[in-house]
């Protein structure tokens, strides 16, 4: 299904919340009005249960947009690759 | 090639040797050995794995590289970072700097490791005895990083 007033994403899911949503990732038609990282967070809490559950306001959550951090204003655009995971803890 | 991520182990020695080249303006050489602690969170770690986003996890590390030479006056620096099967003991991941004098290695050095711990998409998860778990991000950690967002660092 893909219409004027969506566009498509790809979506990342790395860590813990791979297992959680039970996908590493996913490509997403994403409704126009979504055009940042913290609209494209809440349109991904709305789909309920665990996703409701882990993309909750104050949930420590970060965002990547094409491979660089992203803050909640960065614009999400059509084509780009949006990587949802937990806090890092490498080193 | 100043970052890679690897599933093999490294050689500090040659991974140092090859940092340093024969650049006789090289004064020191600080390095950082990360390895694995048989103890986290007062659990018992029988072995861990180290999952990371490939494509963004070499950017992230050079960025930090690029970030720490443009704040200090070093030579070259290095980073390299294991991924997959850890257990106890094991080397995690090697940072090292070179340049003229010590206080600029070690200054970037530490700096390199503090954002790569907050900035750097790699996760641990840890087997206990009492299964499997993702480790959590410490606030510690943040803490170290923000030390540094002024420019030059811990002032005091």
């Amino acid at each position: 299904m893909r219409d004027s007033d969506a566009f498509t994403v790809s979506l990342v899911y790395l860590a813990r919340l791979r297992e959680a949503f039970g996908k590493s990732s996913e490509r997403a038609e994403v409704p126009t009005g979504v055009t940042s990282v913290a609209a494209l967070r809440t349109w991904l809490a709305a789909r309920g249960g665990v996703w409701a559950t882990e993309l909750a306001p104050g949930r420590a959550v970060r965002i990547a947009v094409n491979h660089t951090l992203a803050q909640p204003d960065t614009p999400v655009r059509p084509g780009d690759e949006v990587a949802i995971f937990p806090p890092v803890t490498g080193g | 090639m100043p970052v890679r991520v690897q599933i093999e182990d490294f050689d500090v020695s040659r991974e140092l040797a090859q940092l340093r080249g024969d650049n006789r303006a090289v004064g020191a050489v600080a390095a950082f050995i990360g390895t694995v602690r048989d103890v986290n969170d007062d659990a018992r770690v029988a072995s861990m794995t180290l999952e990371h986003y490939p494509g963004m996890t070499e950017k992230a590390l050079a960025a930090i590289v690029d970030e720490a030479k443009s704040r200090w006056n070093i030579v070259d620096a290095l980073v390299v970072h294991r991924v997959g099967a850890l257990a106890p003991s094991d080397q995690i991941v090697l940072v090292g700097v070179t340049s003229a004098h010590r206080g600029e290695a070690f200054a970037a050095c530490e700096f390199i490791v503090d954002y790569l711990k907050t900035r750097a998409p790699f996760w641990k998860k840890e087997q206990t005895p009492s299964g499997a778990r993702w480790v959590e991000a410490r606030a510690t950690d943040d803490e170290a990083a923000a030390r540094w967002h002024t420019p030059r660092g811990p002032a005091t």
